[in-house]
């Protein structure tokens, strides 16, 4: 699963700017994380036209990049996260960056690891459901 | 007060004649010793033997901040390796420095030149001194340093930073005199109002020697104001053993230069001529009484120019005007030369960033460079680019002596410039 992400300077207006784009494109966003370090962010996308956003941005000046990211569901009840995180650690595997969120009584995890291909083995192995794009825009 | 009266004081017509004998001796000397300025001298078919006025000095080769780069570490040394006791390199240059080296007599003649001009603004041997400029390698630190301690003051080579440190040691030392970036008098200003502590009521400081950075008459008067001190201007450069090559006097009108040691011109720096009396021009300076590394006609790139009439404390030496600028893009950081070409240098060796980058100078000493990332830098993780970042700081730092800000900026976010880009952005108010 792919995210967009965006490189921008950490000032006024830089967030307004890039939806506008993606609007005018009638792109959807389904998910949206924005992080800063410094003097620059980045703003990380998951849109349901994910070849027109990246288009639109491009043309547009933008700084675009494709992230690789992999969407675990787990029971939306206590001890589901902790199991996702023990059954990552027990494995080694680092995560780098992590979102979750609840949608329609579904429990969702974004993950952003180094690890990527061996964290989706352990967690299948786990029983675990990964969710593809297609998956993650019907929410 | 004088360290030296009888120096200090000689008349013109005998200063004269003994740069005269000094410059002869010089051009000897290095006409035997040393190849770089054998070669320029059969390039122009010069014999020690021409030089018969002092106006001949124009007819000497000039040597050049790249010359000295060049002839690192030693290709300009006159004396054998086993002679000089000392070694300073200056900044502002790319990869390899500029190195000087001194004998035992050229590092006791640069302290004489240090105890004249700190004597001449009425420093004595109950002078508290604190060094607080950076030593190592710099002249800044040992030069001044063992100037100060033949006058007999107290020395503290505490060198720069540290605030906290400093005040304690101005407290408890009672520091009377110092050495002090202009940068950093304005910053320890600051600080001490932020700690409630009042100069004039609670420390003894009474005097600063000011120089290594250009700064304006109105900073001077800024810096007199916040700490309750008198400051005095000090011209100094590296290849001219560093602080004691130009200081201001009692007067404050103007530093004198030691012309016993330095002959001096002031020239045009398009045509090398000498511009007339009083003019602004670049100051071109020939060692007179160096041992290891005399040096002819160094172009010291800085724009300054000679003040007319004699100076109310009878020194005969003449005075320089503050210095008002450079003849090229050299800047100067926190005491440190810096030329944007060594910034461009570390950037563009890094395929992660692109071709624009601008470099911004702001506060007191803020230096910070700005520089498009290019696609090829950009993989979508915040780390990585926090990372690269964080190297090119790293980076920087190790090539400019200075540690920057890197601000990486996505691709076209700076802008074009038409014709020669507009690379250094000076915002200070020095």
């Amino acid at each position: 699963m792919h995210l967009v992400a965006v490189f921008v300077e950490n000032k006024p207006g830089q967030t307004a700017r890039i939806t506008k784009i993606l609007a005018d494109a009638g792109v959807n966003i389904c998910w949206v994380t924005i992080a800063h370090s410094g003097s620059f962010g980045v703003m990380k996308f998951l849109v349901d036209k994910l070849d027109l956003a990246v288009e639109q941005l491009k043309e547009k000046g933008l700084m675009v990049s494709l992230l690789e990211v992999m969407a675990v569901e787990a029971p939306d009840k206590p001890g589901a996260l902790q199991a996702v995180a023990e059954c990552l650690g027990r494995h080694q595997i680092n995560l780098a960056n992590c979102s979750g969120f609840v949608a329609n009584n579904r429990a969702i995890l974004i993950i952003e690891t180094h690890e990527l291909a061996q964290a989706r083995q352990v967690l299948q192995a786990e029983g675990l459901k990964l969710l593809s794009q297609e998956q993650m825009l019907e929410l | 007060m004088f360290w030296d009266q009888a120096s200090e004081t000689l008349s013109r017509p005998l200063l004269e004649r003994a740069q005269l004998a000094q410059l002869q001796e010089t051009v000897r000397r290095v006409a035997l010793s040393v190849p770089f300025y054998q070669q320029k001298f059969a390039s122009l078919g010069l014999k020690p033997e021409d030089i018969q006025s002092l106006a001949d000095v124009r007819r000497l080769p000039f040597t050049a901040n790249d010359d000295l780069r060049a002839h690192y570490p030693t290709g300009l040394l006159a004396v054998p390796l086993e002679e000089p006791v000392r070694l300073h390199t200056s900044s502002g240059t790319t990869g390899k420095p500029k190195a000087l080296l001194f004998t035992r007599k050229d590092i006791d003649q640069a302290a004489e030149l240090v105890a004249r001009s700190l004597v001449m603004t009425g420093v004595t041997r109950q002078d508290v001194f604190q060094n607080m400029m950076s030593y190592g390698l710099f002249t800044g630190g040992l030069m001044m340093h063992y100037g100060a301690e033949k006058v007999g003051c107290l020395v503290i080579p505490s060198g720069p930073g540290t605030s906290e440190r400093q005040l304690m040691l101005m407290q408890d030392f009672r520091t009377t005199v110092a050495h002090i970036l202009p940068s950093y008098a304005l910053y320890f200003a600051g600080f001490l109002e932020q700690r409630g502590i009042d100069p004039r009521r609670d420390l003894a400081w009474r005097k600063a020697f000011v120089g290594a950075e250009p700064y304006t008459e109105e900073t001077r008067q800024k810096i007199q104001q916040a700490l309750g001190i008198q400051v005095f201007n000090s011209y100094g450069l590296t290849e001219m053993n560093g602080p004691g090559v130009a200081f201001e006097c009692e007067h404050q009108c103007g530093m004198h230069l030691w012309e016993d040691h330095f002959l001096l011109e002031i020239i045009d720096p398009k045509t090398g001529e000498p511009v007339p009396e009083g003019q602004q021009g670049e100051l071109v300076l020939t060692t007179l009484k160096r041992e290891a590394m005399p040096i002819l006609r160094y172009r010291t790139r800085d724009i300054t120019r000679l003040l007319p009439g004699p100076c109310p404390c009878g020194r005969s030496h003449r005075r320089l005007d503050r210095i008002t600028g450079r003849s090229d893009d050299m800047l100067i950081v926190r005491g440190v030369n810096i030329f944007p070409q060594q910034i461009e240098r570390v950037l563009m060796a890094h395929p992660q960033i692109g071709r624009n980058y601008v470099i911004i100078l702001e506060g007191l000493d803020d230096l910070t460079v700005e520089v498009e990332l290019a696609a090829a830098g950009f993989d979508g993780d915040v780390e990585h680019v926090a990372a690269l970042q964080h190297h090119l700081a790293e980076k920087l730092k190790a090539e400019l002596w200075v540690r920057p800000k890197v601000n990486l900026v996505p691709a076209g976010s700076l802008p074009i410039a038409e014709g020669k880009a507009k690379r250094v952005i000076d915002k200070r108010s020095l």
